[in-house]
């Protein structure tokens, strides 16, 4: 074949060796989602030969040649019963698949590492609790829980990682979750997936998933020194936020202390999950949700904090919850012993070195 | 109970000496009628117009995505062509696309009606559509913009610089054509049935339109408000969709798509409605099952409405409320399945020939079927995770409005060609079109479902790599698909010339519009007629056929 061009054939071959029509299965979620899609697509093949079969048949045996007379008739309750009924049982049995598949994404076990994800126009900013900045890159440890909480700075954008079959939008203004766990250590795609203004398709990266060891060297080699609740606690000193959130049973603001995740009673008589959409919003718009007993004298912080600021300041309030510490404390330790037993100290001084 | 229909009467036919064509001459009697077939053929030249330039912008966009790197033009240029695209492909012709000109043309004479309800109230419509799309294209030539046609906040409210109120204006000033329409159609349908013309004995393209009537009517001023608040947030800075004032950029979502989903079956039953008609005259039988599709027409405009958050499941709504939209979207999916088999119950027992209407009215049903199905796939919560986004969306939604929609346009404007301009459309060559369409769009759309599931976004002006081989594919397809397009461009000005003179009816079909003089009177009917069968009736226009036989014999 090689003699139709060389140049060519050596574009086909290229052509055939990046064609793909499946995109790898790297997640707990993708074998549950590509299931669900075959059946899907069985479906559809399903569907598509009864018409087919109805229309060709029906035009051969009853084309005017063969039947010149149309025999007139005028329907069929019991047809028509058939073709609602039918399709729409074998609709309802993907709809509670789908929606068995769709909450065990949204809804990330208690126990999963927690990533930060910041949309911007036109990056993705991750920020890891141990203090690693990333920008378009993800770096996570295989058969871990992850749990990533999205915001945007600006637009809409929309975190996709395809070979997870997962994804979510980044809104601005609001926090939203995903969760995967990761299978297959590789290198898989990140798209923005959400049109997001001029440099759209360059906001993609790589999603780096590594074996805890690796994991373990990268997450040492690349710590900015400071956690992100450390972090926070130098901005809640600079911004003065420790003047009136003391901690003293007199102060004019709330303890802090413990109170993540605590169901919190407002001056309206209303009560709130204190989670981190809360906190966010109680930084931002203080008046809006004002806990009990307090005065709404908390001025706004609208415009002075960027996102990433903000997720330092929830990130330290979190960390003044013994139950968050304690929850943090195990992640940390289940990776370290889960690569104890077979590395000795030679992975941690390359940081590169694969078993 | 069986039918053996006569040959067309087109050896002896002629043109009629005045028509509805030839009642006045100039620019000025056209620009100026009331009567509703003129209008018609307005919209049909001026959403022609805007389908050339739509199909173009299609053009670039496969041209620019056949290599990985945007190297055609640069990402600033791309989001601009696939907007304007989009909004272009939306509001200016899937909208009016059937309503307006073939439902404007046929909905009086269907009834047994002289004109619609409104006829200066028509022209005004057409009008607003005109000045829509003067806004669009100023839009356009002034440098474009580049929001996608979805104005999605906050990047169209604060982050754009281009013309963004200008483009929604046009919208919003086309959006009132299609409420007036609607208006028009509703009220014609309601009054203006000639004696004898029961509801049930209305063609099933009347039901269609009356159903579509109905979600014109209340979901286009949402649409309406939604622009105005974009533009007021752009202008004045309202903040209704800032979360930094304390508004929600996910209502903008809500709003737009409480309207733009209802807006998909504004494109598609109109579609379903041509073909019904089509379908049953090509096989010489009723329609199977009358009042189910009926009935389904309306179930589809009524359902439509809810199930607009189908759109946002990965949005941040509640998971329970993305559990209730799910169902309702499987809800509504089942009446397009009725309308499909009874479609194909239709040729059972029929005496089915194979002219150019049905060619593509097959094609309707072969990508209808796959574009329906592959709708269960995004209504599937857990699936929609991972597809939506993707060019999964972009292959469902091409292949329900471009396999779908614009396969029963073509349809309908070769049907009722002969009705229209009284002359036929050269047959051989119009078969070659529609299978050459066919073939077209299967290799320009579906590859771009395998895209989707491996994960490539929409709205991509460079890609990587691994994805370039199916875009390769889709743009050769594009390419057949134009050619596909291009040729009933040619031959149907063409015919309007050189076409066999045509005769009152050459399907033989059974409906009003048939049995008077193609093309019409400008008054449709020199008395009006008094109905007194039931759409469909075969046996009828053979009995009819025999007698006038015997009168002129």
């Amino acid at each position: 074949m090689s003699h139709i061009s060389p140049v060519l054939w050596e574009f086909l071959v290229n052509w055939l060796k990046r064609f793909a029509i499946f995109p790898p299965e790297a997640s707990t979620i993708a074998p549950y989602a590509d299931a669900l899609y075959f059946a899907l697509v069985g479906m559809t093949i399903t569907g598509l030969l009864i018409v087919l079969t109805m229309v060709v048949v029906f035009s051969i045996r009853y084309s005017k040649d063969r039947h010149p007379e149309a025999i007139q008739m005028e329907g069929s309750t019991l047809l028509e019963a058939t073709w609602t009924l039918i399709p729409l049982g074998i609709f309802l049995v993907f709809f509670v698949w789908g929606a068995l598949l769709y909450f065990r994404i949204f809804n990330a076990p208690p126990n999963s590492m927690n990533v930060y994800v910041v949309g911007k126009q036109w990056m993705w900013k991750v920020e890891h609790p141990g203090g690693q900045h990333e920008i378009d890159a993800l770096h996570i440890p295989v058969g871990r829980p992850i749990q990533v909480t999205l915001i945007s700075q600006d637009v809409f954008h929309s975190f996709s990682i395809p070979a997870f079959r997962v994804k979510r939008e980044a809104i601005p203004g609001r926090y939203t979750t995903v969760y995967f766990q990761a299978t297959t250590p590789g290198k898989y795609h990140l798209f923005c997936t959400q049109y997001c203004g001029t440099q759209h398709s360059g906001m993609i990266g790589w999603v780096y998933v590594m074996t805890p060891e690796d994991y373990r060297a990268w997450a040492a080699g690349n710590t900015s020194g400071a956690s992100l609740a450390q972090n926070g606690e130098r901005l809640f000193a600079s911004m003065g936020c420790n003047a009136c959130h003391s901690g003293n049973a007199a102060a004019r603001g709330p303890n802090l202390a413990n109170v993540y995740n605590t169901r919190i009673r407002l001056t309206d008589g209303s009560t709130m999950v204190a989670n981190e959409a809360y906190l966010r919003e109680s930084i931002l718009n203080p008046s809006t949700h004002v806990p009990a007993g307090y005065a709404p004298i908390m001025p706004t912080y609208q415009g002075q904090i960027s996102e990433d600021g903000l997720i330092d300041l929830v990130e330290y309030i979190k960390s003044l919850d013994s139950n968050y510490r304690i929850q943090q404390m195990m992640n940390k330790s289940e990776l370290s012993s889960a690569q104890a037993a077979p590395v000795g100290n030679t992975a941690q001084a390359q940081g590169v070195a694969k078993p | 109970m069986s039918t053996i229909v006569s040959l067309p009467d087109q050896a002896t036919a002629k043109l009629p000496h005045k028509s509805y064509l030839n009642e006045e001459y100039g620019l000025k009697s056209w620009l100026l009628t009331g009567d509703h077939k003129r209008i018609a053929i307005l919209y049909l030249i001026s959403i022609t117009f805007f389908f050339v330039i739509g199909g173009v912008l299609a053009g670039l966009i496969r041209l620019e995505l056949l290599t990985p790197p945007a190297d055609l033009m640069s990402t600033d240029t791309y989001n601009k062509v696939f907007s304007m695209h989009g909004i272009i492909m939306i509001f200016l012709f899937l909208v009016p696309s059937v309503p307006a000109t073939i439902g404007n043309f046929l909905i009086p004479l269907m009834v047994g009606a002289r004109d619609l309800a409104f006829p200066k109230i028509n022209l005004l419509s057409w009008y607003l559509y005109v000045i829509g799309g003067i806004f669009i294209l100023s839009a356009m030539v002034l440098g474009g913009v580049d929001t996608g046609w979805t104005f999605t906040t906050p990047l169209s409210t604060h982050y754009l610089n281009t013309h963004v109120v200008t483009a929604a204006m046009g919208i919003f000033v086309a959006g009132f054509s299609s409420i007036l329409t609607g208006l028009n159609f509703i009220v014609t349908i309601h009054r203006m049935r000639c004696p004898g013309m029961t509801w049930f004995r209305l063609p099933l393209f009347v039901w269609g339109h009356y159903a579509t009537s109905i979600i014109m009517i209340l979901g286009t001023p949402v649409l309406a408000i939604t622009l105005v608040l974009v533009a007021l947030e752009r202008t004045i800075n309202i903040g209704v969709f800032d979360p930094t004032k304390g508004g929600d950029p996910l209502l903008f979502q809500h709003l737009f798509w409480f309207y733009s989903h209802p807006a998909v079956y504004i494109m598609i039953l109109p579609g379903m409605a041509v073909i019904s008609e089509v379908i049953s005259t090509f096989s010489r039988k009723r329609v199977f099952g009358y009042t189910a599709v009926a009935f389904s027409s309306v179930a589809i405009a009524v359902f439509g409405f809810l199930v607009w958050e189908h759109h946002m499941f990965i949005m941040g709504v509640s998971q329970y409320s993305a559990l209730v939209f799910s169902l309702l979207t499987m809800l509504v999916a089942v009446p397009s399945a009725i309308k499909i088999f009874n479609w194909s119950m239709t040729l059972y027992q029929g005496s089915i020939t194979f002219e150019t209407p049905m060619l593509y009215a097959f094609g309707f049903i072969g990508l209808f079927t796959i574009g329906g199905l592959t709708g269960i796939f995004l209504a599937t919560l857990g699936m929609d995770v991972h597809l939506t986004e993707t060019y999964f969306i972009v292959a469902h939604f091409h292949f329900v409005m471009v396999g779908g929609m614009l396969m029963a346009y073509l349809a309908g404007v070769h049907f009722w060609w002969p009705k229209m301009t009284g002359r036929m459309y050269p047959e051989a060559i119009s078969k070659l079109s529609a299978i050459v369409t066919f073939i077209g769009f299967i290799v320009t759309f579906f590859p771009q479902f395998l895209l989707g599931y491996l994960g490539m976004p929409r709205r991509y002006a460079a890609y990587p790599a691994d994805f370039q081989v199916l875009n390769v594919f889709s743009t050769a397809g594009a390419s057949i698909l134009g050619i596909g397009y291009l040729m009933p461009m040619l031959y149907l000005p063409w015919s309007l010339i050189y076409g066999k003179i045509a005769g009152n009816n050459p399907w033989q079909a059974t409906g009003l519009e048939w049995q008077i003089q193609s093309p019409p009177l400008t008054e449709n009917y020199v008395e009006i007629p008094i109905m007194d069968h039931e759409a469909y009736d075969y046996e009828w226009l053979a009995n009819k056929t025999v007698h006038e036989v015997q009168t002129v014999g």
